[in-house]
């Protein structure tokens, strides 16, 4: 019997109990609609948070200060001063895994433009900055090296503080920024960011040098950093490897014998962004096992439907083995058959899967990535199902005795 | 007649294991079937005429003995060698017809050529000559449900003809029919033996054995009566579509 024959003869018998056929196959159209739909969540939640991190940078490490007591309180991470400039030109010169590095000293305080004001966060820091967050300035001119030695009265703004008190962010070039009373001259504008993963505006920013900083904004001890170094690993290198190398440079520098904690603190982005990776993933293949279950359920129904059939048609199967009908010929017959429904099924289930998964995202903004070789193994996963779960009911009807078959009342 | 033996069976025997008791269906029965006979199988029920049709047909295999269907020895094949065997050689005609329900007449008879390799309007093509040869040409698209029992028996006497078998086994064809529509299928299984065919049928009605050129009666499983006749002609009640097609025909 030719294949194109055997399919002939399945979809017949299958439009012959369309309802039947149709309660059948729901099984498969949910647990297949579910499996799209739940990866298409899923992997819309990992892409967000995986361009959230991409934007932070995720070969980033911070190092923060360690902790110094006051008369016997412990203060937190960042409260003494343990990191030194020395430590920065260090990191910067001596570590082969280090791409840049440069100084983050962070100050809240509003600042004034045009009339208006708006409080932000104004950051010390130097020429390296730009290179070390991959961060380019949209208009003027960066942070320069002769800005930071000559501590000069220079800003370049984040987007947002520029749109908030110019306006039009073309408009702040050369003009005047006030900061604690200090008249500082914007030179430019960074390239818009967006948002971190914990949903605060990367852009909402003022950058000063940070010789400046530490003398106009918020002072601090002479040779030692008032803030965190920003430390970016090279191309392609393990950013834990760079925290190692930074780690074991700083320990040396700072004297910390051998089982003693940190006196800083190591804040490595990429392990965060692993973090939130994996907590997607959980989500994700809990959301793959309940679809597994219900196509299980599916192909269940599936085979049930199937032996109902075998039996209803029995006189048919002894038919069509009297006038020379293989038990091969038989075993296909209905195999295709089972195969056919779980298909269709399936394609069935891809299309509301997809077409669900962008009802959520029209409807409540959820990120949704349906992917190409998901819909392929659904649909495949379908056909194994169909394969399954109609061998049995296949291998009954092939199994018949033309004789008995058609006596069969 | 006279001519070669295309049906042998040689000691056969047949032994049901279903009980504690084996049941012997068929005792050490001999048979030569020549290609042109008309054979009747006669016999009453539990007689093993209907295991010897089985047999006869390839649906089972003989616990003992050979079988040579036209010069090949049968008997000892797997289930998937007896179904091209039945596909190529045998044609069925059933007592209950055994059409696929909500499937065309054409369809129906067209069911044999589906298991050879044959092109779809090939298949076709010849399943509509088969209707033709059985005079329900104009029916073909017709249910088995639209038909009457006639014709029904006939659509599936075009069934049994399409793949051009040696022989036509022919299992109570008329023992759901009325007499007036049992001579019309009589009538079409004696042009086809006319024609050339070989035909075996079972029946326990003496009037239908009459049409028959050779009545071969069983008892308990054995061959009690082989006896050779003349067969009476069936002629077809004068309104009937079958007389009409042997008329327009023109056989002899």
């Amino acid at each position: 019997m030719s294949p194109l024959s055997v399919l002939r003869v399945a979809l017949r018998a299958l439009v012959r109990n369309k309802m039947r056929a149709g309660l059948t196959t729901l099984g498969v159209v949910i647990g297949v609609g579910a499996v799209v739909a739940m990866v298409a969540i899923g992997e819309g939640a990992k892409a967000q948070v995986q361009k959230a991190f991409e934007s932070m940078g995720t070969d980033l490490i911070v190092v923060l200060p360690g902790s110094q007591s006051f008369g016997g309180m412990q203060g937190g991470f960042g409260s003494g001063q343990t990191l030194t400039w020395d430590d920065l030109r260090a990191i910067q010169t001596e570590l082969s895994a280090v791409r840049g590095a440069a100084p983050q000293l962070r100050h809240n305080t509003p600042v004034l433009g045009d009339g208006n004001n708006w409080a932000t966060q104004v950051f010390g820091t130097t020429a390296d900055f730009h290179a070390v967050r991959n961060w380019a300035v949209e208009l003027g001119r960066p942070l320069q090296a002769p800005d930071v030695d000559g501590a000069a009265k220079v800003a370049v703004l984040g987007r947002t503080v520029a749109e908030q008190l110019w306006g039009e962010p073309t408009r702040a070039i050369g003009e005047v920024l006030r900061i604690k009373g200090v008249p500082y001259e914007v030179v430019g504008v960074l390239t818009p960011k967006g948002q971190s993963p914990m949903g605060q505006d990367y852009d909402d920013t003022v950058l000063v040098p940070a010789k400046t900083f530490m003398t106009k904004v918020q002072g601090g001890i002479k040779q030692h950093i008032p803030g965190s170094i920003l430390i970016a690993a090279k191309d392609g290198r393990d950013s834990a490897r760079t925290a190692q190398q930074v780690t074991a440079l700083l320990r040396d520098r700072h004297k910390v014998p051998d089982g003693e904690p940190d006196d800083f603190q190591i804040r490595n982005l990429a392990e965060m962004a692993n973090a939130q990776q994996q907590g997607t993933q959980t989500l994700t293949m809990l959301l793959m096992a309940i679809a597994a279950v219900s196509l299980l359920v599916g192909g269940i129904g599936i085979m049930n439907i199937m032996l109902v059939s075998v039996t209803e048609r029995t006189r048919e199967i002894g038919v069509r083995m009297a006038v020379g009908a293989r038990p091969i010929d038989v075993l296909l017959q209905f195999l295709v058959e089972s195969l056919t429904l779980a298909v269709i099924g399936g394609a069935i289930g891809v299309g509301l899967g997809v077409g669900g998964a962008a009802l959520l995202t029209a409807n409540f903004g959820w990120p949704t990535v349906v992917r190409p070789d998901v819909i392929a193994l659904a649909v495949g996963f379908s056909g194994v199902v169909g394969v399954a779960f109609g061998i049995y009911p296949a291998r009954k009807a092939a199994a018949l005795d033309p004789i008995q078959a058609l006596r069969y009342e | 007649m006279g001519s070669a033996a295309i049906l042998t069976l040689e000691h056969v025997s047949k032994t049901y294991l279903t009980g504690e008791v084996p049941v012997r269906a068929l005792v050490d029965t001999s048979l030569e079937v020549h290609a042109g006979e008309l054979l009747a199988i006669m016999g009453s029920s539990g007689s093993g005429k209907s295991t010897l049709m089985n047999l006869l047909g390839c649906l089972d295999r003989p616990s003992e003995g050979r079988y040579l269907l036209d010069g090949r020895d049968v008997s000892r094949m797997s289930r998937s060698e007896l179904a091209v065997v039945r596909n190529r050689l045998i044609g069925f005609v059933f007592q209950s017809f055994q059409l696929l329900p909500r499937t065309s007449a054409v369809e129906n008879v067209e069911l044999p050529l589906l298991y050879r390799a044959l092109g779809s309007s090939e298949r076709r093509r010849r399943a509509l000559q088969a209707l033709a040869r059985v005079g329900l040409a104009e029916r073909a698209g017709h249910h088995p449900s639209q038909l009457s029992g006639g014709q029904q028996q006939r659509v599936a006497i075009a069934r049994a003809l399409v793949g051009e078998p040696k022989v036509v086994l022919a299992d109570e064809p008329t023992g759901n029919l009325d007499s007036v529509t049992s001579v019309e299928v009589m009538a079409l299984l004696q042009q086809l033996v006319g024609d050339g065919m070989t035909v075996v049928l079972v029946t326990h009605e003496h009037d239908i054995a009459a049409f028959a050129s050779r009545v071969v009666t069983i008892k308990d499983g054995r061959v009690v009566s082989d006896l050779r006749q003349t067969p009476v002609p069936a002629v077809p009640h004068p309104t009937s579509a079958v007389g009409g097609t042997l008329a327009a025909t023109g056989a002899p």
